[in-house]
């Protein structure tokens, strides 16, 4: 796959930007690069990269982020050591945004060193599962509010549409031609399709550009020989 | 049956919230609940519902009183601190028997405190979040689909019974993404809204909604029909879950987040041999007390997991009246129990022997 030294992932939020962006950080070092991965994100109080800060430094990653993730204090500040990420033209850059045009918007401020350099590639991540981009028509007006927020446009898309523990192989089948669609819509080539790793081995066959992810555990997920426990609330005789 | 979505918890409510008829949202942000808010500000003008950011959470709930006293189904939502603000507003509702819901997704106090999740408020929800004596429904879901499925049932006993619901999740259950199959849209609700404000037509008496009463005697007669109210709801809305309680001698007693950890706590402690269980409160008001009476008569103890100083632990103790030890594992400021740490618990308490 053809990478360019900085790649922005955006989109809706709740797409799985972090989640792709984590792995794509550590698809570029694998191929020896040195690589650095920035949090934009100033809107998602949880669920951070910095939940793999240590993991990220053991690879020798670099992890760019506010100083405030995780912590108790809610300030949607910028961490500086961005502008040098952008500057350093020996890194490649991984940047995480944060979700929606409200999340692009912190992007705006490094966008005409981008342009200048102009070695980027600025990516859209969709889902279709998601319920304000089940349409390519939905979809493609979210990618507009996120380029005239940030001032930059979109070079490809990615589709990472899953359930999240639940995605079944049919489920990345059946997102093909709703991403071929929102390409068709936008007129932007889809770079890749995402899977969970443990679906890759039945999906590769079948899909171009395919691109494992490997997940982080978190603590509240169950086990998958133990049912959610959700009961049946409508259906309840109380 | 509506296709499966993914879906932040705090997204589910708003949606839930909007197919069970919600057409007025009134609120103020505040972390970690904000998507909710963001969620309607987007939705409600798209299908000709009011989204209102209020000057306040003290604006924004009596903003709510007067919805509901339209008969109109009417919510807020906010995390802690706001919720706290929103207290006088909630007893004023409840004076006045109106249903409205209001959804807490709690995070670390007291005080600002933190964004980071909590289940603190236990107490100021199962006991009347305000001033008088009053209660409110209180719900705890433990997933998103609970957090949609309760959202839409809080709707429901609340216009039922005439009295508020709250939805009392916590940051985590707001943030965290899973799949869910929304409700179906529901119609006009069934239950009798002949109390409601919406114009006489001079046609009949006009109807008040009000909380002041300038008798003393028929201000205690109200509070004493409340309270014959509260006794039915007692009996019949109580929700629970048991798992793995067949042959249990620990039951664990936890809700929303901390049940979650719990449960994979559970089947590492049973795949080591030792026989724990848990009865999960879905509702915490009313609480299940009859059905933790009866597991005492069988365990030899219980273990309270929560994110509180063991704000739950009293009301189990009250509910199974100190018939056996109740431990607890619990942890605050933002911090949850990793499965590991609440296994070691339920070693201890295995040790730990008959009363």
């Amino acid at each position: 796959m053809n990478y360019k030294r900085l790649t922005l992932f955006a989109g809706h939020y709740g797409s799985g930007k972090t989640n792709i962006a984590l792995n794509y950080a550590r698809y570029l070092k694998r191929q020896s690069l040195p690589v650095t991965i920035a949090d934009l994100d100033i809107v998602n109080p949880y669920f951070r990269t910095k939940d793999s800060e240590a993991a990220l430094k053991a690879e020798g990653i670099g992890l760019i982020c506010s100083a405030f993730a995780n912590s108790n204090l809610d300030v949607p500040a910028m961490p500086k050591e961005v502008y040098a990420l952008v500057d350093d033209r020996t890194q490649c850059g991984v940047l995480d945004i944060g979700g929606d045009d409200r999340g692009a918007l912190a992007l705006g401020r490094y966008v005409p060193e981008i342009r200048q350099e102009n070695n980027y590639e600025m990516l859209l991540v969709i889902n279709k599962s998601r319920p304000l981009t089940r349409t390519p028509e939905a979809t493609a007006e979210v990618l507009r509010e996120i380029e005239s927020a940030c001032g930059l446009g979109f070079t490809a898309i990615v589709n990472n549409t899953n359930l999240g523990l639940q995605t079944a192989a049919e489920d990345v089948l059946s997102s093909l031609s709703y991403a071929e669609a929102v390409s068709r819509l936008t007129g932007l080539p889809i770079k890749m399709t995402c899977c969970a790793q443990e679906l890759y081995p039945s999906l590769q066959p079948h899909v171009e550009n395919l691109f494992p992810l490997a997940l982080q555990k978190l603590y509240y997920q169950i086990k998958t020989e133990v049912p959610n426990g959700e009961i049946n609330i409508s259906g309840r005789t109380v | 049956m509506q296709e499966k979505v993914l879906m932040k918890g705090n997204e589910a409510i708003a949606e839930a919230a909007i197919l069970a008829g919600c057409r007025h949202y009134l609120g103020y942000p505040i972390t970690p609940q904000t998507e909710v808010a963001a969620y309607m500000a987007k939705k409600m003008p798209k299908i000709g519902g009011t989204f209102i950011q209020a000057e306040s959470e003290i604006a924004a709930i009596n903003m709510v009183y007067g919805v509901a006293a339209t008969g109109k189904r009417a919510m807020t939502s906010s995390s802690s601190p706001g919720i706290a603000l929103k207290c006088e507003g909630i007893s004023y509702l409840a004076g006045s028997d109106l249903p409205a819901l209001i959804v807490n997704v709690q995070r670390g106090g007291p005080g600002l405190g933190g964004i980071q999740p909590s289940q603190s408020d236990y107490f100021l929800a199962t006991r009347g979040p305000g001033h008088g004596d009053f209660h409110v429904l209180v719900f705890a879901p433990a997933s998103v689909q609970e957090m949609a499925d309760l959202t839409v049932r809080a709707f429901d006993l609340a216009e039922k019974y005439r009295m508020p619901a709250m939805l009392l999740a916590d940051g985590t259950m707001g943030q965290m993404m899973e799949p869910v199959v929304l409700p179906e849209p529901c119609g006009e609700s069934a239950h009798d809204k002949s109390w409601a404000v919406t114009g006489t037509g001079c046609k009949r008496r006009h109807n008040i909604v009000n909380s002041l009463y300038l008798s003393p005697a028929e201000l205690e007669r109200l509070n004493v029909e409340r309270f014959e109210r509260y006794k039915k709801i007692e009996q019949d809305e109580c929700m629970w879950e048991e798992f793995m309680m067949d042959d249990a001698e620990i039951c664990i007693v936890s809700c929303g987040i901390t049940a979650r950890v719990a449960r994979n706590a559970i089947v590492e402690a049973r795949k080591q041999g030792i026989k724990v269980g848990m009865l999960r409160p879905i509702t915490l008001w009313p609480f299940p007390k009859q059905a933790l009476y009866q597991a005492a008569q069988k365990v030899r103890r219980f273990l309270c997991v929560e994110l509180n100083m063991g704000q739950m632990k009293e009301d189990v103790e009250l509910a199974i009246r100190c018939q056996k030890p109740v431990d607890l594992c619990f942890r605050v400021g933002g911090m949850i129990p990793s499965p590991e740490e609440v296994l070691s618990y339920i070693k201890k308490a295995n040790e730990g022997g008959n009363l």
